[in-house]
Formats: C-alpha cells, sequence, structure tokens
C-alpha cells in the first residue's frame, strides 16, 4: 500500500528554523509516520520538500512567508493525526509570558526606537532574506553579524562593499561565532578577557583558539567573526581588513590572531600588506596552507593550537594521559567531526605530520574526496556539511545526527580510532558528552579508542571539566585539544609505546 | 563615542554619527533564532527580538529591492 501524503499551509505564518525542526521531530516519532518536516514555504524550501516527498499538490501555491507541514505516513488517519498534533505544538504559547510578546517590534526600525543605543544586529533568518534585513541595518547605522548561511556570494560581496561605504562591519554570512567587549554572540563561549584580538573566517577555528588562550592564561579583547567566504576572490576580505583596522586601533588588543582556511592568493597579499603596516603583534593561521612568508611583526601557525600558542607565548602541555589509556588498535582512524574548521585541523595533522593517506568530504589540499569504497584511507568527516544539515539541525545543535554513523564505526572492525569534537558554549546542545556517552554505551563491544576533545571552558553553560568527566566515564581519553587528540589518536594505530 | 541616533520621519534613514563596534558597550537587535535573544537576555546584554515574518509575501527578489528602497 502506498503512503499518504498531507499537507497543510498556513498563509502568512513564520516560525523560526529551530521551532520548525522541534515540532518535525515530533511529528516524525508519531508511530506510522514515514517523513514529516515543517518549512517555510520558500522556493528552496518547497524543493527539498519534494525532494523528501512531502509536497503534494494542494501545496503547490504556497509562498514564502507561509507556513507548510508535510506529513508521509501508512495511512490517512496517522496522518492527520500526527497534523493535529503539529497543530497543536504551533499554538502552545512559546514563552512564559505572554505579556513579552506583545512588545516586540516587527522591523530592525521598530527595535531602535525601542533600544536607541542599540550596536549590533544579530540576523538569523532564511538566507534568502538575510541580506535584505542586513542592509536595513547597514542604513540604519548598526553593524551587522549574520549567522545565516545559503547567502548567494555576489549578495554577500554587494552587502559588504556598501556597509564598508557607511564604516560597518559586516561579520559574515555564516559567522556563528564572535565576542565583542566580553559578551558572546550566538555560538560562542565565555572566555577570559584580555589582549588577545582573534578574526575568523572560521566559526570553530575561532572557538578552538580562544577557548585554549582562555584555558591556558591568556584572555581575548574581541573575536570577530567574518564569515567563510570573507577570504576568497570574489569578496576580497573586506570585512577581514576592516577588522584589522578596528583591532589595530584598540587600546585593549596587543595581539591580533586572524585564522582562516587558505585564502585566495592575492587576499593574502592585501591581507600581509596591511598587517605589515601594524606596529602590534600579528599570527596568522590559515589551515592547510603551505608555509607562506610573512611579515616582520607576524607568525605563522600551521594548526589552531599553534595559533594560540604563538598568542600565549608559550607552549600548552598536552593533558598528561594515564598510564594504560592508549594501547594499540590497529586500523583505520575515523574522524566525526561538528566543527568544520577541526575537521580541517584533523585532515592537516594526519596527512602533513603523519603522512597518512586522508579522505574528507571537506578535502584539504591532498586529501582526497570520501569514496565509499575506500577501506585503506583514513576519514575525516565533517557532519555540519550542506550534505547533512539540508532541512535538519546542525550537529552542534543537535548531537544526535551524528549518533548513527558513529554507532555504525564503531561496529566497523577495520577502524581503530574514533575521533570526535565536543563544541560546548552558548547556542550549542546543553549535554553534547551525555549524547555520546549514550552512543558509545549502546555498543559495548567496541574495539576502536575513542579520543575527544572539548572546545570550551569551565564558565560555560555546559561546563568543559562536566563535560570532560562524562566521556571519561564512557573510557573516551580526552584531550586537551583537538590536535592532542588526532595524536594520540596516531599513538593508538600506529605503535604501543604511549604518547612520544 | 557617542551613539545618538536620529532618524528621520520621512525616510527612516539615521544620522552619520557612528557607533564605534569595539569601544560602545555591546546592545543587540536579534532578528531571526528566538534562541539568540533569549540567552543574550540571560546573559543581561541589552537586546530586543524582532517578531520577524518573511517580507514582501515570501519573495526574496522583492525583499531585497524593498531593502535598497529603504523599506
Amino acid at each position: 500500500m502506498s503512503d499518504f501524503i498531507l499537507n497543510e499551509v498556513r498563509k502568512r505564518m513564520y516560525l523560526d528554523s529551530v521551532a520548525l525542526m522541534r515540532i518535525s521531530r515530533v511529528i516524525k516519532e508519531t508511530r506510522g509516520v514515514r517523513e514529516a518536516a515543517l518549512m517555510m514555504g520558500t522556493p528552496s524550501n518547497q524543493e527539498i520538500l519534494a525532494d523528501a516527498g512531502l509536497l503534494a499538490d494542494s501545496s503547490k501555491g504556497a509562498q514564502g512567508s507561509d507556513l507548510i507541514i508535510g506529513i508521509r505516513a501508512e495511512s490517512e488517519m496517522v496522518a492527520r493525526t500526527a497534523l493535529a498534533e503539529a497543530l497543536n505544538q504551533i499554538s502552545a504559547p512559546k514563552r512564559q509570558s505572554e505579556a513579552e510578546t506583545v512588545t516586540e517590534p516587527r522591523s530592525v526600525r521598530g527595535a531602535l526606537k525601542i533600544q536607541p543605543n542599540t550596536t549590533i544586529a544579530l540576523i538569523s533568518v532564511p538566507g534568502e532574506f538575510a541580506i535584505a534585513e542586513g542592509r536595513k541595518a547597514i542604513t540604519r547605522d548598526l553593524h551587522v553579524m549574520i549567522f545565516s548561511d545559503n547567502v548567494p556570494i555576489e549578495q554577500e560581496v554587494a552587502l559588504k562593499q556598501e556597509a564598508q561605504k557607511l564604516g560597518r562591519l559586516v561579520m559574515g554570512p555564516d559567522c556563528g561565532t564572535a565576542i565583542i567587549n566580553g559578551v558572546p554572540l550566538a555560538f560562542a563561549n565565555k572566555v577570559n578577557r584580555g589582549n588577545i584580538g582573534v578574526i575568523g573566517a572560521s566559526w570553530t577555528g575561532i572557538q578552538e583558539v580562544t577557548t585554549l588562550i582562555s584555558k591556558f592564561g591568556g584572555g581575548i579583547s574581541h573575536a570577530i567573526g567574518v564569515g567563510g567566504r570573507d577570504l576568497s576572490s570574489q569578496v576580497g576580505g573586506i570585512s577581514t581588513l576592516m577588522a584589522i583596522e578596528m583591532l589595530d586601533s584598540d587600546s585593549a588588543t596587543t595581539h591580533i590572531v586572524i585564522i582562516s582556511k587558505p585564502p585566495d592568493t592575492k587576499v593574502i597579499e592585501k591581507i600581509l600588506e596591511r598587517v605589515n603596516k601594524s606596529r602590534k603583534k600579528f599570527t596568522i593561521c590559515f589551515l592547510g596552507a603551505d608555509d607562506i612568508q610573512v611579515p616582520w611583526n607576524a607568525r605563522f601557525a600551521p594548526t589552531l593550537k599553534a595559533a594560540a600558542e604563538l598568542a600565549l607565548s608559550k607552549p600548552i602541555d598536552s593533558k598528561p594521559l594515564k598510564a594504560g589509556d592508549i594501547r594499540f588498535r590497529e586500523g583505520l582512524i575515523v574522524g566525526l567531526y561538528s566543527g568544520g574548521t577541526l575537521c580541517t585541523e584533523a585532515q592537516y595533522v594526519l596527512m602533513r605530520e603523519a603522512r597518512r593517506s586522508v579522505t574528507s568530504n571537506i578535502p584539504l589540499k591532498g586529501v582526497s574526496y570520501l569514496k565509499p569504497d575506500d577501506h585503506i584511507s583514513d576519514r575525516v568527516i565533517d557532519l555540519g556539511a550542506d550534505e547533512f544539515t539540508k532541512g535538519k539541525p546542525h550537529p552542534m545543535i543537535d548531537p544526535s545526527t551524528r549518533d548513527e554513523m558513529l554507532r555504525n564505526t564503531l561496529r566497523d572492525p577495520s577502524v581503530g580510532a574514533v575521533l570526535l569534537d565536543v563544541v560546548i558554549g552558548y547556542g550549542a546542545h546543553s549535554n553534547p558528552a551525555g549524547n555520546i556517552a549514550a552512543v558509545l554505551n549502546s555498543v559495548p563491544e567496541r574495539r576502536a579508542a575513542v579520543i575527544a576533545s572539548v572546545t570550551g571552558t569551565d564558565d560555560d553553560p555546559q561546563n568543559r571539566a562536566s563535560q570532560q568527566a562524562i566521556l571519561e566515564q564512557s573510557d573516551v581519553i580526552v584531550a586537551a585539544s583537538n590536535v592532542d587528540a588526532v595524536r594520540i589518536a596516531l599513538n593508538c594505530v600506529q605503535s604501543g609505546q604511549g604518547m612520544g | 563615542m557617542s551613539s545618538v541616533r536620529k532618524e528621520s520621519a520621512e525616510t527612516g534613514s539615521v544620522s552619520r554619527r557612528s557607533v564605534g563596534l569595539l569601544d560602545s558597550p555591546v546592545e543587540v537587535v536579534n532578528v531571526g533564532l528566538e534562541g539568540f535573544y533569549q540567552e543574550l537576555k540571560l546573559a543581561g546584554v541589552p537586546v530586543v527580538h524582532v517578531s520577524w515574518s518573511p517580507p514582501a509575501n515570501g519573495d526574496p527578489k522583492m525583499a531585497d529591492i524593498l531593502s535598497k528602497l529603504g523599506a
């Protein structure tokens, strides 16, 4: 018997993506429901719904401002029961205080009437609308942080050029992290204040570097995210150059760290030219780039950990390991990452330091793309990449998206070591380590060593030490940094001698 | 740096007395995910949440044009 597809279109109803995913998940758990999703009716979302077999002809007139509920179930009765539950969830009060909702403005302009000294607009609307909202903000004298992804690059260039003329900074699109004057924005960590400024075209890269600096005695003046494409040839480093200018003029900042995946060659020249004009010290971390010639006042860091060490002017001790922590297990290394930059850093260490054959879905230069029939290479996977998050929450928000792959990897006899990242802080899941522990405990017969690092601080809502303790209770080796985790994994599969 | 902002009744544009990003206390307008608003509020950061819905009947191209016209 074929499935029954049921759609409901709610005209001019908007719910944010987190609320939509939460309700979608509840509906999916209804017995007899094969698939379900709640999405705004933009053209791209309608395509996703159609691909998932969730779009009935009745919804084809829906607009981007309409909410579509799509349910595919084993029978009409099941589908209608699930729809009733979805509508029930939608109509449930979203806040304790309904009075609060009444005072909410419907635009940036309205918000500024309530809070005229606003400095930053934090924008996380669907990508198709992010630039329009960003433009409304910069023309009202605000700096902008755009968390939204799926923004066309030509729109990013246009907005950044407009903002530059107005003296406004655009952080993003796809900017997940910033810390301004000690205030963590979106996915950031509670770090110590200090003299080190960070500029990053990389979300988890900023988190790893700022938390390592904080944990090992330093502090952060500001951390400015610029979006993953800022140092591309098209964007030309507009926001990075503005951020350098700002930190160079900032009296609280004496050392500036710049983090990115390898930028465009001409953009590198522009950045380094500007660095050369500063009297402050710089650390340049272009992950995966070959050693580049940096100016007199800068040092090159090949990894995030090295960047933190150069900024601190001291080495970071690796966590002392208890005897017996490392046991030799022949096999491959598989990394299942929620942080894209941590995934890139792992590739770098495996390929450049250990000269192993590595595959990834976000391959560095010299790394091959993942191949299902490759049983001799290490696999390092970014589970936050588009192919895993289309219509689904990011694994930092919902770590269960890693569960099935982790379970399969633990059961794979060819795997000797599994690498995991646990990224905590504001915006992240409340207990990612607990989620990993539950999966590990469901596979008691595992042979692979499991090695993780926790990107976060003890002042974060999840508490780094607590997350570490949860992992260690499940026999996970917890390293001081992602680089250390990779090196421990290498020791596990390469020798029985313990860490060198 | 002063953060005075004056809005023109006709155009909705603001005066150009720039508000420094790094030398002013952080105050946020949140447009989108409500979770970001809740976390900032819990942390004691001044923040206003915009009850956003897709403009221009959810037509991204029209929304872009309208934003250029200052709407």
